[in-house]
Order: C-alpha cells, then structure tokens, then sequence
C-alpha cells in the first residue's frame, strides 16, 4: 500500500495525541493549570493535527463532516465519530484542570475509554480488509494500542508505565512483522485464485492492461525492497522502543522524556511508513506484483 | 447508507468469457467514453500527451499467460471491472454512505455527490474495481451502466452495457445472474462459470467462463490411417486412388 | 438500514446522432456519431452497417480523440528551415495551391514521370489513380507493395479474390477455422465476429503463428511456427491430404485447371496444351484423346499422362508426394512436430469431407447444369502479412490459397466465400501501363496483373519505366508497386531522378520505411550545389506527423469526421459474401481549422493544371468538390464512384448520376447494400444466377466464369522467359531467381533474408505486429489508446531470456546486418523460440504528433524498421530489393537478428533529435464533458 504521508502522519500523530489523553482522561497524571494546559494542548494539539493530516488524505475535504453519518457500518465513520466523542467528553475534565485546578473524574474516565475506542476504531480500518492480509489481523490492534499506550505513557512522563509498555509495543510490532510476513501466503491468494485460471496452470503476468501508471498501482502496489525493509524494521525498533526505554532508563526525568519522546516518534513514523508499504494488497496479484 | 440491502432477486451482472476475449480493448474504450459523457464527472486524463500519461478507467484488459503441466503455454486475455458483488466489501466500509449497493438489482453504485474520496472502498474492493479519479477527486466505477440499460431515451435493443454492445467478439455478456433461466445463467451453468477470489467470500455477480481446452490436436487419430483405403502411399498409391473415385461417379 | 439515491435513468444520449464511416483503421465500419450541442460527444457502432453490425474496435470508440487530436494541422504550411527539423510559416490556400502548381505544371508538360505521387492509408485508390492518370505520371502506387500485395496477387492469380475485401470465411457456416500469421492486420472487427460465432456454435479454431497473442489466444490448437516456413507447413499438409487421398476430385474436376495437360517438352514446355483456337485441352476419357475442356459431355480424366504432357493435378501429386514435403522433412524447420502436423491434417480432412454441409437450394452452372443442392465443406481459412511479408510469401499465400481449393471449400457453404464485387479472375483484370506523352494523359491504368513478359513496364534498353521499378524482372507481378522502394531509388537516381514528390497519408519518413534512418537522410540529402537531391516534397495529411517534418509544403487535411468519402466498389469495397455494399463519410462536424479534404484539394489541382477529366470544355473545375465528384463522376457510362439509388434512385451499380444520392446514403445510415438472390450466394464463379447479377449491376459486362488455376499459366510463362525461350528475355543474373520464384505451381524456398543474414551469427527471427488497439503510428496522438500502449517492449522468449539472464526492467541490444538498436526487454513464454517481437509503430520520432519530447513513445518506444535494409547485399553491386522476387512486396519479416545485453535506462536508441511541431502545445488535463 502507498505509504502517503498524509495518512502515516494521521495516524502517527493522532495515535500518540489519543495515548496521551488516554492517560489524562484515566487520571495517571493531574497536572493543572499551565501544565494541564500545556498536556492538554499537545494532547488535543496531536489528535487534531493527525486528524487534519487524514482530511488532506481526502480527494474532497470540504465534505468531510458527511463521514460522520455511517458509524452503524463503517469503521472509518465510528473513528470519526469517536474521535470528536472523545475529544468534546474530555473537554470538562480538561477544562476543569486548566481552569479550575479540579478534575472531572467521570468526564475524564468516560474520555480516556473513547481515546482507547477511537484508536481501536482507528485499527479496525485497517484490520478489516480481508484485501490486505498483513493488516486482517490481530496484531493491528495490538500495535496501534500499544503505540499509543506506550506513547502516551512517555509524554505523561510515567516512566515506570513508559517502561511496562515500550516492551509490549516492541513485543506486539515484531509480531506483526514476523506474523505479517506469513499472512499473504496464509490468505491463500496467487494469481491462480486471482484468475480463476489455476486448473488451467500457472499464472505470469504477460502485459499490464495499460504500459502507464494507474491510481491502483500507486495506491495499492507499492513496492519496497527486502533489504530496505529489514533496515527500517530495525531502525524503527531502535528508534520507537530501545532508545526511549534507555532513555528513560538512564534519565528519568524531563533531560530523558524530550528525546525519548522525539526518538519514539520517529521511530513511530519509520513503522508506520512500512505498516503501509509492507501490506500487500491482493488486488496487486492482477498485476504481477508479490 | 452503507448497510448492504437485503439482496435482490434480480442479480444484474456480467458473464466474461476467457475462451473468446481477444484482448482488443474494445471494451476498455467503449466504456470510457460512454462513461465521460454521462453518470457523474467525465473520467479524466492527467497528462494526457505527456511523460506519464494517467487516466481513469473503470474497465481493463490484463494479459496473462498460463503454463500448464505439459504442452504450450496459453495466452488469456483478461478483462476486469466491478464484479458487483453480493457481500460487496466496498459498500459498508465507506463513511458517507456514497457507495452502495441498489436494492432492485444489486448494481453497486457511487454516490459522487457524497463522496469524499477517501479511496477506503477502492482499499476494500478485492479487484481493483474502484479508481479515485484525480481531477474531481471522487470515486469512479462500473455502473453497469444504469444509465443505458432501463434508458427509455434508447433503442431497446441497446439498452445494455456499453463494453457488452461493443465486444467484436462476442466475449461479454449482460444479464440477471438472480434467474437461473437466463440466457447468461445458463452459460455459466454449462461452461462452468467461475467466481474470482471465492475465499474472500464478496460473492461476485460476474462470473468468468473459463478457457476450453487447448492444443487437443497432437496426434493423427490412428483410424483415419485405417480409413484410407490401402495403398494411397505414393504416387501408384494416389493413381489408383483417383481410378477408384472416377469409378464412383 | 439501506437508503439509495433517486436517479435519472434515461438521460438523452446526445442531441442528435449522425451515421458516417469510420477511419481509425482499414475496416470501415459504420459508427453512430452522436452529438451534444453541435460537437462530438461519443461514437458507437451502427447495429445496421453490414460491415460491424454494432461492435467496434477500441480504434473505433477511441475516434472522438483522433478527431480532438492537438497533433491536427491546421493551416497550410511552407517549409522555412532545413529540411526534417520541423521549421514552417503558415500560409493561406491560394499561395500553397499556387506553389504545388508552380512545381507540378512544367513537370507535366516536359517529363511527367518526374512527378512521383503515391499515397499510405489511402481509401481512395480510384480517385488518386485516376488524377495521376490524368496528369500522365507513371509513378503512382499506394501502400499495397509493404502491406499485403503478396496475398493479394496470388488470390488473383489463383482464383480471383485472396482474404479481406476480396472474401472470408462463411461465419454463419463453418466449423474449423484456420488462421495464418494474422495479428490484427485488416478486417479486425469482422474476424473478431466471426471468431465469436464460430466459438458461440461449437466450432474450432487452428492457428498458425509465432505468437500467440490476439486470435491466436484463442485458438484451441496454436502452432509456434518458426518465421518464414509456413510454405513448408502447408505443403506437408497437402502432402498428407493427397497421401490420404482427402481432396475434393469433384470440385477440382469441375472447377479448376487440375485436369488441364500441360506441354512436357518443347518450346512451350509448362504452358498448356491448347488447341487451334486457343482452349486448353483435357484428356477425354471416352476417347483417350485431348478435347478442349469445355467441349460438351467432356470427361476429364484428372490424373493423365498423354504423350509426357501432364495434367495438373499428376504434376501436383509427383510434386507434393514426394518424401521431401513429408511432415518428418519440414518438422525441424517449422518447429512444429510432424505428429502434430499429421493430426492437423487428419483435422482438416475430417471436417471437410466427414461434416459435409448440405443446403437445399438449386442452382445452375456455367455449363447449363442444374443442381439440386448446395454442398459445402466447412473448413475456413483466414492468412494475411504473417505469411505474405515474406520474400517467399507470394508462393506461400498461393500454397495456401492451393490447399483451400484441393479441400473444395472456396465458395461452397461454410467455406470461404467471396465478397462482390469479386470473384474477378486475372484475365478480368487491367494490366499494367506506363506510356508517357507530355502533356498527355498515361496511356492506361498505372497498376494491373501482367499475364506474361509482355506486361513488364520496362524500355527498349531494359530499364524500368517506373520510379519504383515495379513490374521489371525483379518482381515481374508487382500489382501493389513497391512504395518502399520510392525514397531509395528516388535518391539513388535509379532508374532516373525526379522533381517532385506528392505524398498523402504515408509516414514514409518513420514507420512506413525499411532502413527509418537512412530514408530520413536521403530525404534531406543535397548534392554538390547544396540542392536537395529530391527538389521538391509535397505532403498531405491531417496531423503533425514525423513526415511532416520532410515537407516543403504540408497540405493539411480534415479528420475524418469532417470529410466527404467515398468507401467505393471501383477501389477497395466492404462486400458481404451476401451482399454488394458501399458506403460514404460525410462531414457530420465542420473542421475549426482553415483544412480542406486532400481529395477536393487533389480535384482542385488538377483543375487547376487542366487535367483531362476535371475541368469542363470552358476550362472551369468540372467538379466543385469530391462530394461533387462523387455523385457525378462516371468511370464508364453509368457506373460511377457510388453503386446506390442511382439514376431516379432505383439504379443498384448502373444507373445515371443522382443528385439526391448523398441524402440517400446518409438517410441510409451512410451505406448502400444490395443483396444476393439465394440461388445466386454460392458458387458464384461458375453460378449462373450470380454471374447475371453482377451484370445487371455493372460488376462485370458479360458474364465471366472461370477456373481456378492451380497451376498458374501467367507464371509458367516468365519460367520460360528464364529457360531463354520467347522474345522477351530477362537479364541473366536474374534467370535463376525468376526459375525457382516463378513456379507455377506452389513451392518454397528459404527467405531471401536468410542469406543476407548468417543464420549462426544471427540466428533468431524478429516480427512486428500490430496491436489490436492501434492502427499504424496514428494512434499514438489519442491519449485513450496510448495509455494502452504507450511503450513497446521486445518480447522474448523464456529460453533465450534465462540464457540471457535477463530481469524484469532490462534493455538489450538487437543486432541485424543493418544495425543495432537499444531497447527494452520482457519476457514471453507463449512464442517461438527462435524469435522474438514487438508491437508495431509504437516508437515516436520526439516532437511528432504533438506529444511531450519526454514521451514514453520516444523514450521506451522503438521501430525494428532500423534493422531492416531495403536493399539486400549483392556481389554485383546491384540495386536489389529486400522484397519478394515475384510481387516486390517488402520482405519485412525476413529480418534476422541476435540479441545482447545492454546496459538499462532510457532513451531507447537511435535517439532521434526532436522535430519542431508545427501544431499549438497539447493540453495538461483532459476532461471532455459536453
């Protein structure tokens, strides 16, 4: 899949935004004024920075707002729904800190399980498609939970659940690395199933239906090189996991948090880059690629 | 909205068959240019005499080739649209409700209009169905063309789908899957009409007739020898063999 | 909860829907032009045109894009850089027409064969023949000599009509269809068609074919042949028919020369044994004695020896028995396996003569005999420029026209069927003519059939009389010309030079040339003072072509849809085996660019020079404009360009010029078709009930049936000349060519190419083909269609691809004698081993057809034309052409090459520098919304 930055920034971003105020919301940490404002603002700030970058991912995004009717059936419309759910219950919490130096502990906990709910919403996108099978699985879930637990946990400052998480996302984004690899072959697909022609024998590409490019190809036929992919996994597993929990290890306080934040971002940014570029999409197989 | 209506009995859909397709792309064009002249935004070109030139396109011709076991490798023509599904995975996963599926007679439609382009249904569709056209940036598919086939403003008789009323070779046709009467219905049954994909369980209307048997004539068949009357080896043989014919006469 | 949209499900289509014909290939279907608000929205097929019946090609849809096309001229232009860079000034009719006269009047007046005019895609042969006639030039052709000219002629000269507009396979009827080197060459949407009903009903398809690409994916048996042995193919399938004694002994005995004696010594030894009167002889089996074949109650006896003369079908089996046309002999070189040959044949002989077909429909024969039935022999064959672009195609498409006669199944139910106006034998036929007189008309048509030597156009001193060496003793039966032969010989000086050379619609500077590279220098070459060595260049076309470039006045032309035509039975005619048809393009759209039709322009000049037959007695244009030449030209009296609602609009081929008969045809839907009585559909050679017909509609003017020659006397006669018998006697170093080419009866030979090509240092055969979604290089411009085909590959096959260790993304080097070019590579597994292949006139000169510079055409395209020679080697240093020593036709498929690996990356090579285009910059986006 076309790793469009647009939707690696969204979800990225909006991930650690939501861990973040995941936290905030179940009270683990209770700043209050400037500093809950300061929590509160990157909080918000990243969940709808990310949100904005997906609406530029849209081919009309002045009609956005439509995509919120369809929650009873589609993924993408409850995210939305419960991004915006989860942004306005949080708001009395928030706003009770900044403002008041008291939280809403109900306000908060109902908000921090929407957070929790919009970044499975936000999962489930992906891990529906049965078109993409390293995505149609468990550990898309576990990865995005994980990510935005385990970021959210380093931008409160939580060192010790800093510490319990970053294994668990290090755990759960091998997994759908080595799982994942094997999930294209499990789905059975090949260009035998894909033609119908597999009685018949084995199926080559000959000629693509067209000697140009195609919306298909550059949205759903990305292609990345092995060896390119093996250096990204690693660094992305230095940057997101080990540094960060070395970090906070060596120092725990704030000299620790502000590169541990930044390396786990962009560790989060280089995963979520192969997230997309590593799915292949069935589709892919009318065209002679995996 | 984007829940799947209970499905219809009437099943339009296409009938493709592999063993006729040559490959021409005539419905590849037909297609394109009913369908930039009506249903929704023209299908546009970007860079159309230019280095990269990319347009939409709602139906394409693959070219495979497949090799059996032993014998000659087969050259199949292979074109593809939407195969207006019955679980159609691209219709509830869409967020405005533009992509749905018609209820009357399971036509799997965009609703431009709603559309927000967000390319997830294209993300859904197993077939690379749906593409995103770049100038209007709305989601653009088969439509089977709605628009010609109940079209009170056409001869009846072209009331089917563009690609179908073009096809020079007959490969393509039109019908209701749902009748097991039909004319096309009874073509998958005898030609054992195929499902692409059937594990991903999206239940294509379309079926694809798949190629009959090739290169069947590899040997004499050793009667046709016994046939011949004996000593038609050779020139003495040939001569006696007009003698014989003339006695007939 | 499902909700869905209220729609609109009957919007009108369009505003009004106008019928003309197409032009984006040589089909000429019938479209439907519909239109919103005055322009063109969409095209679709006309369901009552007898050509298509509908359907149409991607071509075809994808004509609203050609007639959009920013590569359209759109004003006469002047050359004002050198020329081929593309430099030109605008400038009005009145000048450019002026200046064309100003070079052609004094050419005519002093030495008219110093006019060379000859035309590409033309559909106009009757009109552009004429006017050269007219101005009395004998350097006139078309494209026939590098197109197909090898099929046609040895159709003519066996039995009167070959493939295409001469005739096809009964669709309705037939159960085994056999194809033969076909890609997409001509007669696309029909044979499509009829593959499709011959599917739909249960019947089979063989195809023979390097490729298997197109039809030949569908066919159930494919056979991989190898380049240039199809003649091998099909005479071991003869082979195996008279071994098996499968041949139609009635239908030969009764409708071809088999049982004809031919003189076994002597002066005349391989002509016919004649009596008195002329009439070839039979051997009378009542008598035992010869009697002239048509003598009442004659019964011939077909296997004969009478005092060493032979009759034709014992010289065939002498010939074809013998074990050197076994399967077992030809397998190798064929690549084909001799089982698989023999199961082939067995194929043939079963459905011909074990599914016989039976129509309860009398007719009468020639002889005055009734028959009670129609029986027919449901085996069909289909051939074109695979097996004629060969310099043994002539023998090979006379093989081939051999073995469907033998079966019996030419013009019987579920055989091949002619399309009227043929049948038309030979002898039917013009010969060819070269008289010049000054100021003069030619003394004839420019092209014919020559029966003998006598037909040859050469001067006292043995020269050629025309430009193209055309019907000389290089290619005595060169019926098409030999266009690709112009340039070269023009420039060489050989025969003589010219002044001017008049193109229209012929891409003779890029894809219609052997040797692309080499024909562009020598249209751009000077001698000592600096001249051009061709003065002067005159150029018709609709579109920024890479000739264009080469003009020194560019005539522009309308599109299609903006022209009057007419698709004539005098020219190349769209018959049905049922029906006499013909058809006409009317402007449905005005041109929005100062253009004229080429041939109101042709019309024009020529009323302008005065040419006999377009101008009135007071010196005015006798015909406004083509349209006008179209209703009221008359070839012979009463037979004009169109055969429909003529006279008071009940005329059908004869009647008096109608004014009203352009309405007719376009309230027709744009055609005129007449159809057969039943009694008159089959056997029409020797049916009386036809024979009429096509007399009272001007087709012929007293009956004429004939016999098929199976053995080909025209031919036997140059045979002799070889043998130095007769007063007309070839040059020397040419009677042994002329000996082996010039059998009368079918024979095969090795391509000329392959001794001009070391087959170990070469050893694989490379083709073009045409793709289905292109015609020629006009497709390029339509951005629908090249998006299909934007690039072409050379595809090779598996083998050679692992022994090359190539990858996807790879370029390699082709190498042939001529050259070396780079280009990219893929693989294909369904292919000869032995060769390899392209798509054909994909490859783009930069700057043509108003495409970016950066085009994937010119970048990843390429033409194999630069490997190919249009001379072939010679000890001697003659001017040999790479062509087919009976006919002329370009050998194109001779080409022999090796392969090599070269670094990747485009530019494909030669790279070509970019012309100038003369035509505004193309548009960024593209979306046609009425």
């Amino acid at each position: 899949m076309h790793p469009a930055p647009s939707i690696i920034a969204f979800t990225a971003l909006s991930g650690l935004g939501l861990g973040l105020l995941t936290y905030l919301g179940f009270g683990a940490v209770t700043p209050r004024g400037w500093s809950a404002f300061l929590w509160f603002g990157l909080g918000y700030g990243l969940t709808l920075t990310g949100l904005a970058a997906s609406a530029l991912h849209l081919g009309r995004p002045e009609r956005a707002l439509r995509a919120f009717s369809q929650w009873r059936t589609s993924w993408l419309s409850r995210e939305a729904v419960l991004a915006a759910l989860a942004l306005l219950v949080l708001a009395p919490h928030a706003a009770g800190l900044v403002f008041w130096g008291r939280a809403v502990p109900l306000a908060g906990m109902a908000g921090a399980v929407l957070c929790l709910a919009t970044i499975l919403a936000t999962s489930m996108i992906y891990a529906q498609l049965r078109t993409v099978p390293r995505w149609n699985h468990w550990t898309t879930p576990a990865v995005f939970l994980t990510a935005a637990l385990a970021g959210g946990a380093i931008l409160t400052a939580r060192v010790e659940l800093a510490e319990l998480a970053l294994p668990w996302l290090a755990l759960t984004l091998a997994l759908h690395w080595i799982l994942g690899d094997r999930q294209f072959a499990r789905s059975g697909q090949s260009p035998e199933t894909a033609t119908g022609l597999g009685p018949l024998g084995r199926v080559r590409q000959l000629e693509p239906p067209h000697t140009g490019p195609n919306y298909l190809l550059r949205e759903m036929a990305y292609v990345v090189g092995r060896r390119h992919r093996m250096k990204l996994r690693v660094i992305a597993m230095i940057l997101a996991c080990l540094i960060p929990a070395l970090l906070l290890g060596l120092w725990p306080g704030w000299p620790g948090l502000i590169p541990a934040a930044f390396s786990h971002l962009g560790g989060m940014l280089a995963a979520r880059w192969l997230f997309f570029a590593e799915a292949e999409h069935v589709m892919g197989l009318y065209y002679g690629r995996r | 909205m984007t829940a799947l209506p209970p499905p219809s009995l009437k099943k339009l859909g296409l009938v493709i068959d592999l063993d006729t397709c040559v490959g021409c792309h005539a419905c590849v064009i037909a297609c394109k240019g009913w369908n930039t002249e009506n249903y929704g935004a023209p299908l546009s070109d970007l860079d159309p005499y230019g280095a990269e030139p990319e347009g939409t396109f709602l139906n394409r011709v693959h070219s495979y080739e497949v090799t059996p076991e032993s014998g000659a490798p087969v050259t199949v023509h292979f074109p593809k649209s939407c195969l207006h599904c019955e679980d159609a995975p691209c219709v509830p996963v869409c967020p405005t409700g533009a992509s749905y599926k018609r209820a009357e007679d399971g036509i799997v439609l965009v609703n431009e209009d709603a559309c927000i382009g967000c390319g997830l249904c294209a993300w859904a569709c197993p077939y690379g169905a749906r593409e995103l056209d770049a100038l209007v940036g709305v989601m653009k598919k088969c439509t089977l063309c709605v628009d010609r086939i109940y079209n009170e403003a056409l001869p009846e008789r072209d009331r089917e789908p563009a690609c179908v009323r073009t096809c020079p070779s007959g490969a393509r046709h039109f019908g209701d899957l749902g009748d097991p009467e039909s004319a096309v219905s009874r073509l998958v049954a005898e030609r054992g009409g195929i499902d692409l994909m059937p594990d991903l369980k999206a239940r294509p209307v379309n079926k694809y007739l798949p190629p009959r048997p090739r290169d069947r004539l590899q040997e004499a068949p050793p009667d046709l020898a016994q046939l011949c009357e004996p000593g038609t080896e050779g020139l003495t043989g040939f001569l006696g063999w007009v003698d014989r014919t003339l006695s007939r006469f | 909860m499902h909700r869905q949209p209220r729609l609109d499900l009957s919007p009108p289509p369009s505003d009004e829907m106008r019928q003309t014909t197409c032009y984006m290939c040589a089909c000429r279907c019938g479209i439907n032009v519909h239109l919103k608000e005055g322009k063109v929205a969409y095209i679709e097929g006309n369901r009552d045109h007898p050509v298509n019946k509908g359907v149409l090609c991607a071509k075809g849809s994808a004509g609203i894009m050609q007639h959009l096309s920013p590569a359209r001229l759109r004003k006469p232009l002047k050359r004002v850089g050198p020329r081929g860079t593309g430099q030109f000034q605008e400038i009005e009719w009145e000048e450019a027409l002026s200046l064309a006269v100003s070079w052609m009047q004094p050419l005519r007046e002093t030495a008219p064969e110093k006019l060379a005019f000859f035309t590409g895609r033309d559909q106009s042969q009757s009109l552009t023949g004429w006017w050269a006639q007219s101005f009395g030039t004998p350097n006139y052709a078309a494209h026939g000599g590098f197109c197909s000219v090898n099929m046609a002629a040895a159709g003519i000269y066996t039995m009167g009509g070959a493939f295409w507009e001469f005739g096809q396979a009964d669709w309705e009827r037939t159960k085994l269809f056999m194809l033969f080197g076909v890609a997409e060459d001509h007669d696309s949407n029909p044979i499509k068609m009829g593959i499709g009903k011959l599917k739909a009903r249960g019947g089979r398809m063989i195809a023979v074919n390097p490729i298997r690409t197109g039809y030949n994916a569908v066919a159930d048996d494919w056979l991989a042949i190898t380049p240039g042995t199809d003649g091998l193919l099909i005479l071991a399938l003869i082979h195996e028919l008279f071994r098996l004694g499968r041949i139609d002994l009635d239908y030969l005995m009764a409708y071809t020369n088999a049982p004809f004696l031919v003189q076994g010594a002597g002066e005349e030894a391989g002509l016919f044994l004649r009596d008195a009167k002329g009439t070839p002889l039979v051997l009378d089996r009542r008598t035992g004695e010869p009697a002239p074949w048509d003598a009442p109650g004659v019964q011939p006896d077909p296997a004969a020896d009478w005092q060493g003369h032979k009759t034709v079908l014992r010289l065939m089996a002498e010939r074809y028995l013998s074990p050197e046309h076994a399967p077992d002999a030809v397998a190798e070189r064929c690549g084909i396996p001799a089982p698989r040959i023999r199961a082939v044949a067995a194929e043939l002989a079963r459905v011909a003569f074990e599914e016989e077909i039976t129509l309860n429909q009398p007719w009468t024969d020639f002889r005055g005999q009734r028959h009670e039935v129609m029986k027919g022999r449901p085996v069909t064959f289909h051939a074109m420029r695979g097996i004629s672009a060969h310099s043994n195609g002539f023998q090979t498409c006379r093989a081939l026209h051999v073995l469907q006669i033998l079966l019996g199944s030419v013009e019987v139910p579920g055989g091949y069927r002619f399309k009227p106006p043929y049948p038309k034998p030979v002898e039917a036929h013009p010969r060819p003519h070269a008289g010049v007189t000054p100021g003069q008309p030619l003394d004839g048509p420019h092209l014919g059939y020559p029966l003998g030597p006598e037909h040859l156009l050469l001067n006292e001193d043995g020269s050629a009389r025309r430009i193209d060496k055309a019907f000389t003793w290089e290619n005595p039966l060169s019926a098409h010309g030999l266009m690709h032969m112009l340039i070269s010989n023009a420039h060489a000086g050989a025969p003589y030079r010219i002044d001017t050379l008049f193109l229209y619609m012929a891409n003779m500077a890029w894809n219609s040339s052997m040797n692309t590279s080499e024909a562009m220098r020598m249209l751009t070459d000077t001698d000592a003072s600096g001249a051009y060595v061709i003065p002067h260049i005159i150029y018709a076309d609709s579109y920024s072509s890479e000739m264009v470039a080469f003009a020194d006045l560019v005539l522009p032309d309308t599109t299609y849809l903006e022209r009057h035509d007419c698709i004539s039975l005098l020219d190349r005619p769209i018959g049905e085996p049922d029906a006499m048809n013909d058809a006409i393009r009317w402007p449905v759209v005005a041109p929005d660019r100062d253009v004229r039709g080429f041939q109101s322009v042709l019309l024009d000049l020529g009323a302008r020079m005065r040419l006999p037959g377009m101008v009135k007695e007071d010196g005015t244009p006798r015909y406004r404009d083509y349209a006008d030449y179209m209703v009221n030209h008359e070839r012979r009296p009463g037979v004009g360009p169109l055969a429909g609602w003529r006279g008071e609009g009940e005329g059908s081929g004869r009647g008096a010029p109608n004014p009203d008969q352009l309405d007719r045809y376009i309230r027709n839907g744009g055609f005129y078709s007449d159809h057969l009585p039943q009694n008159a559909r089959f056997f029409k050679p020797w049916n009386a009930a036809y024979q009429d017909w096509a007399v009272a509609r001007g087709l012929y003017d007293k009956p004429a049936p004939y016999l098929f020659a199976l053995y080909s006397e025209p031919l036997a006669r140059f045979q002799r000349a070889a043998r130095g018998l007769g007063p007309h006697q070839p040059p020397d170093h040419l009677r042994p060519q002329l000996q082996h080419a010039m059998d009368p009866l079918p024979v095969w030979y090795p391509p000329l190419g392959d001794s001009l090509s070391d087959p170990a240092e070469y050893p694989l055969h490379a083709l073009t083909q045409r793709p289905a979604a292109m015609y020629h290089s006009w497709g390029s411009q339509n951005p629908w269609l090249r998006q299909i085909h934007g690039m072409n590959p050379l595809y090779v096959p598996k083998k050679l691809w692992e022994e090359h260790g190539f990858q996807d993304g790879d370029w390699a080097f082709l190498i042939s004698p001529q050259g070396r070019i780079r280009i990219p590579v893929a693989r294909m597994d369904a292919l000869n081993e032995r060769t390899v292949w392209t798509w054909n006139a994909i490859g783009k000169r930069r700057g043509a057809w108003a495409l970016d510079e950066n085009a994937p055409e010119a970048e990843k395209g390429f033409l194999l034309n630069h490997l190919i020679p249009e001379l072939l080697p010679d000890p001697a240093g003659r001017r040999r052409p790479n062509a087919d020593p009976v006919t002329g036709q370009a050998a194109w498929f001779d080409l022999r090459v090796r392969l090599e690996k070269a670094p990747p990356g485009a530019p494909s090579e030669p790279a070509h520098e970019a012309q100038i285009s003369p035509v505004p910059k193309a548009p960024k986006t593209l979306a046609r919304h009425s």
